[in-house]
Formats: C-alpha cells, structure tokens, sequence
C-alpha cells in the first residue's frame, strides 16, 4: 500500500506542478492586460512606459514584462493567503460548509465503535472527531489537513439504512482518504482552482467595465503593436481556457483519488464486498440538501444532483458508481478488469493485484486448492447471486438467507461452523433492526428495517410474503430444520 | 589523490545511506510497536467487558453454566498470558474468541436476554472489541510484513543487524475460521 500511496504523491505533485503554472500564467495575462508593454525603463523614480527616443544609458536599468510579473507575483500572494487562511482554521469550517455537528460516544455508540474500529486497521495514532449531517440523503466525507487533526461525517439516512458492515466499509473509504492524505491535498488544490477561477472573474469584470488603461498603451509603434497583439490573444484564450482546465486538473484528481480510496477501503476492512454493496444503495440516494463546490468531491459519492450524464466523464466529480463497485467486486476473483486497470498505473495495478491475493487468501483460505476454473465458476455464482437480490428487491436490499450456494466440500463440522456463524450473523443483523420471514422452502429473508414494501418475493423460491408475517426476533428454525 | 577521493566520496555516500536506512528501520520499527500497543489496549478492553457480562447473562441462561465457565477459564488464561511472548499470547486470546462466539451463538435461544437493553449494549460492544482486535491484529501484521521486508532484502539485510533490527514475529491465529474476516454478506 505503501508503494501506491508514494506513486500518487509523485502524480500529484506534478499536477500541483501543473496548476502552480496555470495560477502563474494567468497572473501573467492580466497583468500584461493591464499593462501590456513589454518592458519599462527605470532612471531613479520615475517610470516610463516607453524608453524615451535615443536613450542609450542603461544607469537606470530595465524591467521586462512588468506587468506579467507583478500580475504572477500578485496571484501567488493571493494564493498564499488563501492556503494559510485554510491552515488556521481547519477542518472546522469543512465540517461547517457542509452543516454538520459534532457527535460524542453517547450519542450513536455502534458509529462510534466502527470508526475506533477503521481507525485501528488504519492504524492512526488517533481517533478522528465525528461528525452528523441532518440530511434524508445518504452520504459521507472526510476531512482535516492531517491524520491528527482529522475528522469524518456521515449523514442520518447513512446511519439509518445502511448495515453495520456496510457502514464499515463507507468508514473505511474515509478513513483511507485520511490515511492518503487526500483531504489536505484536494483542499489545496481547490484553492488554487479557485485563486485561479477568482482571478479570471476579476479579469472579466475588468474588461466588462471598459478600462481605459488597455486601450492607452497599445500599439506605440507597429512593431510592438504586433507582439502586443499576439500576448492579449494569448492573454484572452488563456483566461477563457484557464477556469476550465483547473477544474479539469482538479477533477480528474478527485476521481482518481476516488478509486484509489475505494481499494485501500477495500484493504482496511479485507471486505471489498461490504463497499461495494453499500455503493449500491447509497448510489441512487446521494443528493444532499446543502452542497457547495467546494465540499462535493470529497464526498463519498457526488451529492450534487446531477443531470449532465453525456458531459459527466470530464465533469463529473466522481468515477461512475459502477465501475467503483465493479472494481471492488473484481477485487473477490483476484482480477482487477482490463478496462479498469488502464486507468491505474503499472505500479499501482501490480500493487492492486498483490493485494488481492492477499485479500483472497484470507477471504477464502480453502480456495487455495481448488482450480482456477472452479473459483471462475463459484465467483460466476457469487455475482449470479448478487443479481438475483438485487432484481427480486428492487433498490429495497432484500438479502437472501439460503444455504450457500458454492459447492464447498463440507464435512459435518464445517457444516455445524457454517450455521453458527450464520447465526452470530443474524444476531448482527438483528442487532441493526432486521426482521426476519421463514419461507417454507428453508430460506430465510432479513428485511432491512427501512423496507417499505408490503409484501416480498423468496427470491429462491418465488413464494410472495406478506411483511407482518415478520418477526421482530429471529424465528428458531435454525434448530427445527 | 584522485583514488583517495573517490574512495572518500564512495565512503560518504555509503554512510549516508545507512544512515538513511536506519531512520527508515525506526519509523517501521515504531509502527510495529505502535500496532502491537493498540493490540494490547483492545485485548485488555475485552477481558474487562467479560465479568459484565457473565453477571448480565448469568440470570437468564442458567442452563448453560459450562459456557460460562468456558468463557471465565478462557478470559482468565487470556489474562494470565499477558505477559508472555506474541504467539502464546495470540493462542490464549484465540480461545476467548471461540468462547465468546459460542456463548452468543447459545444467547440466541433466550429471548428474554437479547430483549435486555444492557445485554444489547454489552453485545454490541463485545462484537466491536472482536473486530478492533482482528483489525489492530491486522494492521500489526502488516506493519510486522513491512519492517521484514526492509529488513530481509538486500542490501538492508548486510547492516540491519549490525544496526540492532531484527525480524518480528506475525499475530497468528491458528484455527483456519479464525483466519476468515469477519463478514457479514448480503449475498448469502
């Protein structure tokens, strides 16, 4: 992990590299805007704009581009203001962007237990502080310039329809961006894109406002009106250009980080799964009602409603939804997909793929035996599954309680194993309010507390059952069967 | 002349990069350390849940003093182990796992029992100590993994032990359903 936290920190400070240039560049066009001779002569402390006819003495000496360089010289100051306005008051006002309050242990002890909980596999030196957001929308971000000074938020719907794993698995997306030190280096980054977006609406309303000192300078002789020309082309089409590639840089960033968190999640819980299934239902549900520009990527999944889908692989703020889920349960069969992969670098997938097998070792100890072909054919099942659930509950996260499906060679105290983890399941599920129906055909339905539905199809036997058929404690057919 | 200061630069250079070495082999050894502490916090939380919850369970389930006792024994040993060596220790605390996933597996027959709000609450907190103590175990494995690795590979390994370094043992556990992560899977 280490090595792909290292290969996105060199990736990352190139493209700091890239946006320091394009905040430099812009400077630069307004400020030969503004003033666009390309050289002043100073003598003492008069400045002149142009050197006066046949002045042959170089005393005073010259200064080339003025207003270029000032320009360049002011956006640094500005953006370094706005970088240490953003270290003094930390992740506090992150967390007020986005109106979210501060928990204690009393208030929701089990979110509190998974984050000590992702904060151990992180192996952080700290616990970060947490935080809610009152919102129907079902959402989560991380924030804070360093893992000391770290804080994560989730919102109510999160808390309220997602499972203990689940939830696991959105925390352990978080607490990997803290891990990467993403939150730190997309909020300066954000700065920059928006010193840069700042001073190109200053710009604007500039020209807008006809200044008079553009049109006095130019074209003193045809000559330098010719080079003055081509800077304010440049100075134009770079300032109309500049806004869209800091957001371009900083976007294709964000989703990257996206994707890299989404693993090293994966890698924290060794769970890929557990994501990957809360992906699935967080994604239709995301939309937050208080969002801002600033706070939107770091969310776990875009909580602003989006309606651009042709425009969204440039614009979007996030990797769709599937290909991240995709991606995690590729993650199960050993394989990350061709298509996906080409998105990683060599180093990273080499890192990715070590990691699963990693994973799967621990995820499947017996597998190690059996043929490749086998595990095709139990992960064909396993995804077979996962379809099934979903189409018999339609986005309502209805789970299946069956015998399991893959064929494992089960002797009798694997059996007896099988059925007590089964119910020290349950007991989990039970304890997130689930209800549970017996069908006659042996499986078990857990209805998620939220469920809505009056009746539920057995998505193995296709039996219909009313919900009030439901108990609230598990029916002991465990033992009976 | 020329040969002296090569060799003088080739000497410098070599120091510097020990010196290296050794700040790197620092920084991991203190991860390690720093894993095996959490360990030990969250092993410590658990033997003193354990007491609370036998008094709450032992009302209810009063069919079932030989899980009980299993669970005392089994915390007991676990405490008793303590101070001695990574592996000894790593089996004992196997054992108070399996204790302990026995007795809920049994509470499962006692309605009235998991209607206690007390017993909830012990629950929930029991299940999380369980999973902080295979995630601190997990993240000193692999903190142990990569301190090996910068100890073993060459060239590291000519001077780590000159430099005082030396391998550390994994947290293993040894029953095979121990090994599994702990999931709980939509999908089954």
């Amino acid at each position: 992990m280490f090595e792909l936290i290292r290969a996105n920190q060199r990736r990352s400070r190139w493209l700091s590299g890239l946006m320091l240039l394009l905040l430099l560049g812009v400077g630069a066009a307004i400020g030969f805007s503004v003033y666009p001779n390309p050289a002043i002569w100073v003598r003492g402390v008069g400045l002149l704009p142009v050197p006066p006819q046949g002045a042959s003495d170089f005393r005073g000496g010259w200064i080339v581009f003025p207003g270029p360089m000032a320009g360049a010289g002011l956006a640094v100051v500005i953006w370094i203001f706005q970088t240490l306005m953003f270290y003094v008051s930390g992740d506090g006002i992150m967390m007020a962007a986005a109106g979210a309050r501060e928990l204690s242990r009393e208030d929701h002890p089990q979110l509190f237990n998974v984050v000590e909980e992702m904060r151990l596999a992180a192996n952080l030196p700290q616990m970060p502080r947490v935080f809610l957001i009152e919102d129907a929308g079902m959402n989560a971000f991380a924030a804070g310039r360093d893992p000391q000074h770290a804080a994560v938020a989730v919102t109510s719907g999160l808390l309220m329809r997602l499972n203990r794993d689940q939830l696991q698995g959105v925390l352990a997306h978080e607490m990997s961006h803290i891990l990467h030190r993403d939150v730190s280096y997309m909020t300066r980054l954000a700065i920059m894109a928006g010193t840069i977006v700042m001073l190109c609406e200053l710009f604007l309303r500039m020209t807008i406002h006809g200044s008079s000192s553009t049109r006095r300078y130019r074209g003193k002789s045809s000559q330098q009106g010719a080079v003055v020309l081509v800077m304010l082309i440049v100075a134009v089409i770079l300032w109309l250009v500049a806004p869209l590639l800091a957001r371009m840089i900083y976007l294709a960033c964000s989703r990257r980080r996206e994707y890299l968190a989404d693993l090293g999640g994966a890698v924290l819980t060794r769970n890929p799964e557990a994501l990957a299934s809360a992906l699935e239902v967080i994604s239709g549900n995301a939309a937050l009602e208080q969002v801002s520009g600033v706070t939107a990527p770091m969310f776990i999944v875009n909580p602003a409603v989006s309606g651009e889908q042709a425009f969204s692989r440039w614009t979007s703020t996030h990797p769709p939804v599937e290909d991240r889920i995709r991606l995690l349960r590729s993650l199960a069969g050993g394989r990350v997909p061709a298509d996906l992969g080409g998105r990683l670098s060599s180093r990273e997938r080499e890192a990715v793929n070590w990691w699963t097998r990693r994973m799967m070792e621990r995820l499947y100890p017996e597998s190690g035996n059996k043929s490749s072909a086998d595990r095709e054919q139990s992960d064909a099942a396993r995804s077979m599954i996962g379809q099934v659930v979903q189409g018999a509950a339609a986005g309502a996260g209805v789970a299946v309680g069956g015998p399991r499906q893959e064929t494992v060679e089960t002797g009798e105290s694997d059996l007896d194993r099988l059925r007590r983890t089964r119910e020290v399941q349950d007991l989990m599920r039970k304890l997130n309010g689930f209800r549970f129906i017996a069908c006659p055909c042996g499986a078990r339905l857990k209805i998620p507390p939220d469920f809505r539905h009056e009746r539920v199809r057995c998505p193995r036997c296709g039996a219909v059952h009313a919900i009030n058929e439901a108990q609230p404690l598990p029916v002991r057919n465990a033992e009976t069967k | 002349m020329l040969f002296a200061a090569v060799v003088g630069i080739i000497v410098l250079l070599t120091l510097f990069w020990v010196i290296g070495l050794y700040n790197t082999l620092v920084r991991l050894r203190n991860a390690v350390r720093n894993a095996w502490s959490q360990i030990d916090v969250q092993l410590k939380r658990r033997h003193d849940l354990i007491p609370n919850l036998v008094e709450t369970v032992r009302g209810y389930m009063t069919h079932e003093r030989e899980t009980l006792e299993a669970v005392t024994r089994a915390r007991n040993l676990a405490q008793g182990a303590a101070g001695a060596g990574v592996a000894d220790r790593a089996q004992a605390e196997g054992q108070l796992s399996r204790a302990l996933m026995n007795l809920f597996a049994v509470a499962e027959q006692y309605p009235d029992l998991k209607a206690n709000q007390n017993f909830m609450a012990l629950q929930e907190e029991l299940v999380s100590t369980e999973n902080r103590i295979s995630f601190a175990r997990q993240a000193y494995n692999d903190a142990v993994m990569t301190l090996n690795n910068a100890i073993q590979m060459f060239p590291a390994n000519l001077f780590a032990g000159m430099l005082g370094f030396k391998e550390e043992p994994f947290f293993e556990v040894d029953s095979p359903e121990e090994r599994k992560a702990p999931q709980v899977s939509f999908a089954r």
